[in-house]
């Protein structure tokens, strides 16, 4: 099976600070493959990357067959056409009603008629089970429906290519059950490939086809949700066992708590 | 020593980069504003949104401005017994400075704070982000029609408050204080020129439109995402557009009517 997106030997830094370092992931066609890994891990980073948002310092990425960062500002947008982002807190245009969100991206890169694109914008807010809240604004719907109707507009125009940035964070376990089941279904039913960024464990492994878990801005681990729950290896134990001892320390590296409370002794 | 020229040298080199960043961005700014005409609607709606929410302001002060000018320019006329030329003297301060000044100082803070914190909360809630991820450019689709807006709605509302600075300077001179009506139009009309007075001053107020509009966009553009980053770039959208407009303003009187 081919990969829609490839990513191979990067390098990148903010400043001296650097977040990610000898990256090499596949995300095969048709697959939705997860990246998992603590805060600061360096996972939204790809996305944007990928995206084309950020520009690496060594390193490739491309996109059905294009490196990204090789195009212009013209082809990067052609290429930004095949996919579709939802952002960690949805990026609505809080100018703009539910519907006129959704039809954002029809609007902007499509002349289809205002009925054609009412009746698509309808068909994805349904799918999302908005489309009763199409008139609302964005300060009317809560944080669970600002994520889906995000959904509904990042998946407006079939992306090939579909990226969540931690779709479940801050949702109550209903919106969170519903999201993921709707995440699996979208990339099934438009045959697309998408790339979920989450620390959720149970939700993404109940819906991804393989998962990279990453730390210090590199792949530790990588297989199946079932190989990685079987596996040994410290880092995913700790991370899918919610362990607060193992190779990620609670406490930010420094001084210990005696030194820094006059008393001197090893921490 | 050696630290202290070191300093000035990273100064000056620091200002030349800045300078370098506001220049490449205003031609990005003005490389987008052609294709932006083909979405008139968005402009319309911009213009609606800077010029018409402005006008309130810019009438209310027009007429006061108009008012103190006949008050003081009476004072002082009175005292050489060239009380007719009271009409001259309130239009053309407001031809020439007045109007465009006090309207691009006003425009800067009504318009000007208002569209830097609206693009610096866009780009604090990553919606200028998510529109390039929908490969769309966010500075044609957002940025160029607010600038279209500002450069056509300046000097509209310029013109709209020297005119109602007329009426003010008219109702204190005229028929408050009793200057002769036919004197006070009669010299009014004599003395202005229009391509002289009335074009270089709409000719001005393009100009700070200009100044004010890009200033503010590029501030919001440019802000931290964070609210304090949202406030200190609206801070420092009006004091640069009031400095710019000022310091512009002395510039284009020089060159104007220099004679």
């Amino acid at each position: 099976m081919s990969n829609l997106v490839e990513i191979r030997d990067l390098h990148f830094s903010y400043g001296d600070r650097p977040i990610l370092a000898n990256l090499s992931m596949d995300f095969p066609r048709g697959k939705l493959i997860a990246v998992m890994g603590g805060s600061g891990s360096g996972k939204t980073t790809v996305l944007r990357l990928i995206g084309g948002q950020l520009r690496p310092q060594r390193g490739t990425v491309t996109v059905a067959g294009e490196n990204v960062h090789a195009l212009d500002t013209e082809n990067l947008y052609r290429v930004r056409r095949k996919m579709g982002m939802l952002f960690q807190f949805g990026a609505l245009f809080t100018d703009l009603t539910v519907f006129e969100n959704v039809a954002f991206p029809l609007r902007e890169h499509t002349n289809l008629p205002e009925e054609l694109i009412r009746d698509l914008v309808l068909m994805r807010l349904n799918a999302v089970g908005l489309r009763n809240a199409h008139a609302l604004k964005t300060g009317e719907i809560s944080g669970g429906m600002a994520r889906r109707v995000a959904l509904a507009r990042a998946v407006a125009l079939d992306p090939e290519l579909i990226m969540f940035d931690e779709p479940f964070a801050g949702l109550d376990p209903i919106s969170m059950g519903v999201t993921a089941n709707l995440i699996r279904n979208l990339n099934d039913a438009l045959g697309s490939t998408s790339i979920l960024v989450s620390h959720d464990v149970s939700e993404t492994f109940g819906i991804a086809d393989y998962v990279y878990f990453m730390s210090g801005g590199q792949v530790v681990a990588s297989g199946t949700p079932e190989e990685l729950r079987r596996s040994s290896h410290p880092y995913v134990k700790q991370f899918v066992n919610a362990e607060p001892d193992g190779p990620v320390p609670f406490h930010y590296p420094g001084k210990s708590l005696a030194e820094d409370l006059g008393f001197g002794g090893a921490r | 020593m050696i630290g202290f020229v070191g300093a000035i040298g990273g100064f000056i080199l620091d200002v030349l980069a800045r300078m370098g960043v506001v220049s490449r961005s205003f031609l990005r700014l003005v490389g987008r504003l052609p294709g932006a005409l083909r979405r008139p609607a968005l402009i319309s709606e911009q213009i609606h949104f800077t010029g018409n929410f402005s006008l309130l302001i810019i009438i209310v002060s027009g007429l006061f401005v108009g008012m103190v000018l006949a008050l003081q320019g009476y004072y002082t006329l009175s005292q050489f017994g060239a009380e007719e030329k009271l009409g001259q003297l309130v239009a053309l301060s407001l031809l020439r400075e007045l109007g465009p000044v006090v309207t691009a100082l006003l425009f800067a803070g009504r318009a000007g704070t208002s569209l830097t914190a609206e693009i610096g909360l866009m780009k604090a809630g990553e919606q200028l982000a998510a529109m390039e991820m929908m490969a769309v450019n966010p500075i044609q689709r957002v940025l160029a029609p607010r600038f279209w807006a500002g450069l056509i709605a300046m000097p509209v509302l310029a013109t709209v408050f020297s005119a109602i600075g007329v009426i003010g300077g008219y109702l204190v001179g005229v028929q408050l204080i009793g200057v002769d009506e036919g004197a006070f139009w009669s010299q009014m009309q004599g003395n202005i020129d229009v391509r002289r007075d009335v074009l270089n001053g709409v000719l001005k107020s393009f100009i700070f439109g200009t100044a004010v509009t890009f200033t503010a966009l590029f501030q919001g553009y440019e802000a931290q995402p964070t609210p304090e980053g949202v406030s200190r770039a609206t801070t420092r959208t009006v004091v640069i557009s009031s400095l710019m407009v000022l310091g512009l303003d002395f510039i284009l009187t020089a060159l104007m009517f220099n004679k």
